[in-house]
């Protein structure tokens, strides 16, 4: 039988009487009108200047006048080219293969440019594993078009050419007079960069070079040295694993520099009744937690006991003293891990060493195929050590000149007051800064950087695997990259890029230099520097690990997939999405487990228009306090934990608006994510814009299907995936049987008929394809009191609800037999409690369905909104009216109004009101005007292209060249795109498949948009 | 009756005049056409008198005219620099078998170390002269002598005016007979008022009284008073004036016939028409993009480098026209060059360019996709069905209203070109069985879906 489970989005749809609930399910639109403040009150009436005719008489006048106005057309000048350059055919988009690497997200991406301005990411499918564009990659082309950066380069505040730069900065640092001069850099991973820097160091003496991650791997990268003598991380390639241990590790995140989903993902589609088995240990609720077939909520002291022990069972040998529940799943997945034999893996995100030695040691035990240290990950290379020394060294006036490139420690670092009063005994401070951030601020000399998108540079992602970095446009600003730099200062007169060239000639992996451009990576490697291996004793690692004590709160700091490590935080697409797992937007804020919350009495609750408040607590580490941070109660969160994401709470070169949330890197005590914390709470109420809530599906069936994998390949489809039954003359028909049908079908066989379809077991709720779609179809963004006002414009959500475990069935046959009012208060009660311990989460991305009998469509009384044969549901804007009675009969609730002008007003700040960020704009896609409605297109224009350009060639459409923004964005491979009358097709195929769903499938919409029915593995051992 | 014979007679005889004054006016027309005709014989009467006459200074110039043509009309003219020198005067300038091997083979000249040599490849920016080693010394005379030809008076231009004179004098006498015809009118009129005076000056002399007219109701009031006239009326003038005010309100915003002045007065007619050149040559996206794309200045520059000046008016082929003078069109050229930063005195560009700002003619809105490689390469629409006689335009306006009604009734009556079109086959095998047609309209195919253009 199909899983009876009621999802739930918020901790307040489990309060038995909570009045929002039943409000909003009634009502449409949470606020009421306010007619009756005026109108009701007869006094302000009356005394209203603006009588009935005066009003008749403003309504011909304005009527009058516009119509005069309309008459006369503007002139429009058109300005072509002077020189057309050669590859430029305007109104033709041309691709680039270029590469990521800014020090957090390092990925091989293709920019689609348009007219010489780069307008969209999209992945890079030459690149193969490299290539991993998550949400914030996706957005990276609209921090390009950044109102904040740093237009030319500056010294004491003032701007000045590069000559008169290059004259003073070569003079300091010839005048340095023995003191140490140090490059505080990003990881760049760049072996020309490498090499550029020892050119450096020969030409100025004393030359030191640290490099620095805001969010530290120190700890992997350190066990990784130990065992093979150089700083790097472990690869892995889930697509192989069968049994996926993680302790800690949001793999699905940022964890060890992310990139992991798409490997995840195929081995969470059931193929011949098999999947993978994913176990999770974690504090958080993390997006890794959230797709787990097992999570166990574990506060991070407990953590590293179960990793202890977990090393004991596998490795032998140790004893531990984990509680008899937790020792019990601890040998169960131990067995799991066993059975998986060379597909299996543990992997693990605490940043301690001894627990890093241990991970890669039970993996060698396991003989895991899954982890990879032949060539392993080069995307970070942050050492604590040398950094920390530097910091004593700047305190001790020991720096003479320091160069800062790519990193903001004053805003980043744990100890930043340490790190400002050793900057002002350096005499010579030079920042490398694409804005004047925190930093910058404090340096005397700031050098203009430019974006990735302006840059050249080669990056090696992991060892044996380079990716090229190629300018997509003329740098807008007078920048230059810091390499660049340092070869005028080196006295080198050769270009970046020929330096490049040089560097790698003859190493370009058999390709020739073209070509390892055009693809943007190739493969080879640079010999590395290996120190030899220290050696590491695991066993000892292991006891000294099991000794954690618990006490106290303990915080988990991490990155959420909106903002990353705050990079890109004057980003308003990256602002405004929301987490995946809270649904938050706009904010950071800690995550606290209900019954914490309960003993510190602290709150969240719902006010009256759905919007959702929460109050403030204190966090403090240490002597360091971090004030006024929002509380926000966290299902799944493990009890004695709190969590807190980073990256957020800048407030130099950022925009007011974007000025969000609170800075935790205070509390990043030498770089550990984790901290022994207390909580004090504090006055106040936080408004969050939370996008839960919003349309309330608790109680209607048919939205999520999920089943387990032993029912998935026992039983018939009609037990887990019934298609529902309506009654026709007192017999049951399918819903989808063409006699209950309202409407006559069209024939659609004839040419093409797209269909999108959406794999829950895939996908991972990443967001990639939230913010390809705002970039591909010129999405607005809001702010933040407009999303608290359920106003969010975004075309595609992704859904994330909340269901309870294993016991949730008995739960669920309680509910039903309650008896009476006493019974069912106190039965709503136990209910509510073990959903928070214990809670399963499943992501469903929900766009427009684009119906065949779409609801939309038949009220709309301007006929603004139509059908297309090729299963589109066309929405024409400039005809539509903005009735929104078509939002009110969507089942799906995917439409969206513009209630304001969201471009050219200053009411919304954003890229769209100002000249630069609008450069980001697809020119193929309309900008949206005040007062229509709007929703997903299922990409037209991508669609029409694509048949355009075979019409052009005169051929055939192959599988596979129909996609549309979030397909295309899709690195798991969730969402697949194309004609389903090409039965070769692979959606063909997909539709064919047993676990195929419609959305709400009896209302009898009949969309053209499908899911496949979640299947979970809970085989145990 | 007598008097509506008479008043018959009076027209016959008006409409008589007018048959005789436009059988007048068409023989004046009939002269205008022969004149050039003359003129151009004339013109080319005197240049074969003149090439006989430089032909005396040692080569046949007609012989060198085609080998000129042929050979050096590429980078030479005679009397201007272009990519190489003005070759009229070089004989003065250079001894004659210095040009022989000049000319036969200059590269070897100049890895001799001929000074003059030197000096010539130097000044035209290194630029290396096809050698001709197959000319014989016979065949440069020719062209030399060709080329020494004194540059030929503007005499035909003078010509010109005389030929306008005539053809104003036409105009002169069409005045004329107007004139007179609006005399003879005033003269009938003065005559017939002259005539009805005296015959009631007769009548009352003679004592016939003259039947007094009744005083009617005026017409007016007699429709005032008439109830239902009045409602016909007024239903009629407020159709009238409902059919008005919707067509005006119609074309709020459909600017056909728009034809803004441009920067540069770029004629179409003298490019696309006379010329002949291919739309798609300049305006070469269409092929590809949704823009037909407005050429940027370089493609004007791949002849306009050489192409420094129109054909005065005494050549056959020249595009001058009454309006638009050799100076003015010349004029419009050197704005280009100030445009794209091309110096034609030293043949090189100085860099400093300013992109022409031109006026938009068609300003489709936003909200409407309109794809030019749609219906250029795939349907093969002809520019012109869209974009009108653009060949005759000498000032480009919009020729078609490009409103959604003109979109949509074009998609239901062209039929889809879709032999040869693999993209099409299966679909036309399909749709051509459902709708039981062999061709199929765009709108069969699914064009009049608002999805299609609106997105």
């Amino acid at each position: 039988m199909s899983s009876n489970k009621k999802y739930w989005k918020s901790v307040e749809e489990l309060k038995e009487n909570s009045p929002i609930v039943e409000t909003l399910q009634q009502n449409e639109f949470v606020g009421e009108i306010p007619t009756d403040e005026f109108l009701g009150d007869k006094e302000s009436l009356e005394s209203s200047s603006t009588s009935r005719r005066d009003f008749l008489k403003f309504v011909g006048f304005s009527t009058a006048a516009a119509s005069l106005a309309a008459c006369e057309g503007p002139v429009t000048k058109s300005i072509p080219y002077v020189v057309q350059p050669e590859r430029i055919v305007p109104g033709v988009a041309n691709y680039y293969a270029t590469t990521i690497a800014d020090g957090f997200d390092f990925s091989s991406v293709l920019v689609k440019t348009r007219e010489g301005r780069p307008i969209k990411i999209e992945s890079n499918k030459l690149a193969g594993a490299t290539s991993n564009a998550n949400a914030r990659v996706h957005a990276s082309v609209l921090s390009l078009y950044d109102n904040q950066r740093v237009k030319r380069p500056m010294i004491k505040g003032e701007s000045v050419s590069w000559e008169k730069f290059d004259r003073e900065v070569s003079e300091k640092l010839n005048s340095v007079g023995g003191k140490q001069i140090v490059l505080l850099t990003q990881t760049f991973a760049s072996p020309s960069t490498s090499k550029l820097i020892k050119e450096f160091s020969s030409k100025y003496a004393n030359v030191k070079h640290v490099t620095y991650d805001a969010v530290s791997e120190n700890a992997v990268l350190d066990a990784f040295e130990a065992k093979f003598g150089y700083r790097a991380m472990p690869n892995y390639d889930f697509s192989k694993a069968e049994t996926i241990v993680s302790v800690g590790a949001d793999f699905l995140g940022d964890w060890q520099g992310g990139g992991f989903e798409a490997g995840y993902a195929k081995g969470r589609v059931p193929k011949e009744g098999k999947m993978s088995r994913h176990i999770q240990f974690e504090s958080n609720m993390s997006l890794a937690g959230a797709n787990a077939d097992k999570r166990i909520a574990v506060s991070p002291s407990k953590q590293k006991a179960v990793l202890a022990a977990l090393y004991g069972y596998v490795a032998g040998g140790g004893n531990n003293n984990l509680p008899a529940e937790l020792d019990d799943v601890v040998v169960k997945a131990k067995e799991q891990l066993r059975r998986a034999g060379s597909g299996a893996v543990v992997v693990c995100g605490l940043q301690d060493v001894d627990a890093q030695v241990l991970t890669m040691a039970i993996n060698e035990a396991l003989g895991s195929e899954v982890m990879d240290t032949q060539n392993p990950k080069m995307t970070r290379q942050g050492n604590v050590k040398e950094l920390m020394s530097l910091v004593s060294d700047m305190n001790s006036g020991g720096v003479g000149a320091l160069l800062i490139a790519g990193v903001n420690p004053v805003y980043s670092l744990p100890n930043s007051d340490d790190f400002v009063s050793g900057l002002e005994k350096v005499d010579f401070k030079l920042s490398f800064a694409m804005k004047e951030d925190e930093t910058a601020k404090m340096c005397d000399y700031i050098a203009a950087a430019p974006h990735y998108l302006e840059s050249w540079g080669d990056i090696q992602i992991t060892k044996n695997n380079v990716s090229l970095m190629q300018p997509t446009i003329k740098p807008l600003f007078d920048t230059r990259q810091f390499q660049e730099s340092l070869l005028k200062w080196v006295g080198n007169d050769t270009a970046y890029y020929k330096y490049i060239k040089e560097t790698w000639s003859g190493n370009l992996g058999g390709k020739s230099w073209e070509d390892a451009l055009h693809d943007g990576a190739f493969n080879s490697s640079m010999p590395l520097e290996t120190l030899g291996g220290l050696g590491v004793n695991a066993s000892s690692s292991a006891s000294k690990l099991a000794q954690g004590s618990e006490e106290g709160m303990e915080l988990m700091l991490y990155t959420n997939t909106a903002l990353g490590n705050g990079e890109q935080a004057n980003n308003p697409w990256l602002q405004e999405l929301p987490d995946p797992v809270t649904r938050v937007s706009w904010d950071n804020y800690l995550t606290v487990s209900k019954a914490d919350a309960d003993r510190l009495e602290l709150w969240n609750e719902n006010v009256a228009n759905g919007a959702l408040d929460g109050c403030y607590v204190n966090v403090k580490v240490g002597d360091k306090t971090v004030k006024n941070v929002p509380v926000l109660i966290q299902p799944g969160q493990a009890k004695g934990s709190v969590g807190l994401a980073l990256g957020y709470g800048k407030r130099e070169a950022i925009q007011e608006e974007m000025q969000t949330g609170v800075n935790a890197y205070p509390l990043y005590q030498n770089f550990n994510n984790i901290q022994k914390v207390s909580i004090e709470k504090a006055g106040g109420r936080h408004e969050f814009a939370c996008v839960q809530l919003h349309n309330t599906l608790m109680g209607r069936g048919d939205v999520v299907k999920e089943t387990t994998l032993e029912i998935f390949n026992t039983k018939d489809k009609h037990v887990w995936n019934a298609v529902p039954e309506v009654s026709l003359n007192h017999e049951e028909v399918p819903v989808t049987s063409p006699e209950v049908d309202l409407w006559d079908e069209f024939d659609r066989s004839v040419g093409h008929h797209f269909n999108l379809s959406i794999d829950l077991n895939a996908c991972t709720g990443c967001g990639a394809c939230v913010i390809a779609c705002h970039s591909e179809n010129n999405v607005p963004v809001v702010g933040k009191s407009e999303v608290r006002r359920s106003r969010d414009m975004h075309w595609l959500r992704i859904d994330r609800y909340y269901s309870s475990e294993d016991t949730f069935e008995a739960d669920n046959q309680k509910k039903d037999n309650f008896d009476g009012l006493g019974d069912s208060l106190s039965g709503f009660g136990e209910l509510e409690e073990a959903a928070q311990e214990k809670v399963q989460v499943v992501f469903q991305p929900v766009m427009c369905q684009h119906c065949n009998h779409a609801p939309c469509e038949t009220v709309c009384p301007v006929a603004a909104t139509s059908h297309g044969r090729q299963g589109q549901n066309h929405m024409a804007y400039n005809r539509c009216v903005g009735t929104r009675y078509c939002a009110n009969n969507c089942p799906y609730k995917v439409r969206r109004f513009n209630w304001f002008l969201y471009n050219k007003n200053d009411e919304f700040d954003y890229h769209m009101n100002n000249d630069l960020g609008r450069m980001v704009l697809n020119p193929d896609v309309v900008v949206r005007s005040r007062g229509v409605m709007e929703k997903c297109s299922m990409c037209i224009q991508m669609t029409q292209k694509t048949i355009l350009d075979a019409k052009r060639e005169g051929r055939e459409i192959k599988d596979g060249e129909f996609q549309t923004a979030c397909s295309a964005a899709c690195d798991s491979g969730a969402m697949v795109f194309g004609d389903i009358n090409d039965k070769e097709s692979e959606v063909h195929e997909l539709k064919q498949s047993d676990r195929m769903y419609h959305l709400l499938e009896h209302v009898g919409t009949k969309p053209n948009v499908f899911y496949h029915t979640k299947v979970r593995n809970t085989s145990e051992v | 009756m007598e008097k509506v014979n008479t008043r018959h007679s009076i027209s016959r005889i008006l409409l008589f005049l007018l048959v005789v004054s436009f059988s007048f006016s068409q023989n004046l027309f009939a002269q205008e056409e022969a004149a050039p005709a003359e003129q151009e014989q004339s013109a080319s009467a005197e240049g074969e008198n003149q090439e006989a006459a430089a032909s005396a200074t040692g080569g046949d110039a007609a012989a060198g005219k085609e080998l000129f043509n042929s050979l050096c009309a590429s980078c030479h003219k005679r009397y201007k620099r272009s990519t190489g020198p003005a070759l009229n005067g070089v004989t003065d300038r250079h001894e004659t078998d210095w040009l022989y091997r000049w000319i036969k083979n200059s590269q070897e000249l100049i890895a001799a170390g001929d000074a003059e040599a030197v000096a010539i490849y130097e000044e035209y920016n290194q630029t290396a002269m096809t050698p001709f080693p197959q000319l014989s010394n016979g065949d440069i005379d020719d062209i030399l002598a060709y080329v020494e030809q004194p540059k030929p008076e503007p005499q035909a231009q003078a010509q010109v005016p005389g030929a306008g004179g005539e053809s104003s004098g036409s105009g002169v006498s069409n005045d004329i007979i107007l004139g007179v015809l609006a005399f003879v009118l005033l003269l009938l009129i003065v005559v017939l008022v002259l005539v009805n005076k005296t015959l009631n000056r007769f009548a009352t002399a003679s004592g016939v009284e003259l039947p007094v007219v009744e005083k009617r109701k005026p017409i007016w009031k007699a429709f005032v008073e008439n109830q239902f006239l009045v409602l016909v009326t007024s239903v009629f003038l407020l159709l009238a004036g409902g059919y008005f005010a919707y067509g005006y309100l119609m074309q709020v915003g459909v600017d056909q016939g728009y034809q803004p002045v441009q920067p540069i007065h770029y004629s179409h007619r003298i490019h696309a028409g006379d010329n002949e050149i291919e739309c798609k040559y300049c305006h070469s996206s269409a092929r590809v993009s949704k823009t037909s794309g407005i050429p940027s200045l370089n493609v004007c520059m791949n002849c306009h480098k050489s192409i420094s000046e129109v054909a005065d008016a005494s050549n056959p082929n020249t595009s001058v026209t009454e309006e638009y003078s050799k100076e003015f069109y010349d004029g419009e050229i050197q704005k280009l060059y100030e445009a794209v930063g091309w110096d034609p005195a030293t043949q090189s560009y100085t860099g400093e360019s300013k992109p022409v700002k031109w006026v938009r003619i068609h300003n489709l809105p936003d909200f409407a996709y309109f794809n030019h490689s749609q219906h250029v390469t795939v349907a093969g629409v002809q520019c012109q069905e869209c974009h009108g006689p653009v060949e005759e335009m000498e000032i480009m306006y919009q020729y078609s209203p490009l409103t959604m009604g003109w979109c949509i009734n074009c998609h239901r009556e062209t039929n889809v070109k879709m032999e040869g079109n693999e993209y099409y086959e299966k679909i036309h095998e399909e749709l051509s069985k459902k709708y039981g047609v062999e061709t199929l309209t765009a709108a069969q195919m699914g064009a009049l879906e608002c999805g299609k253009c609106h997105y």
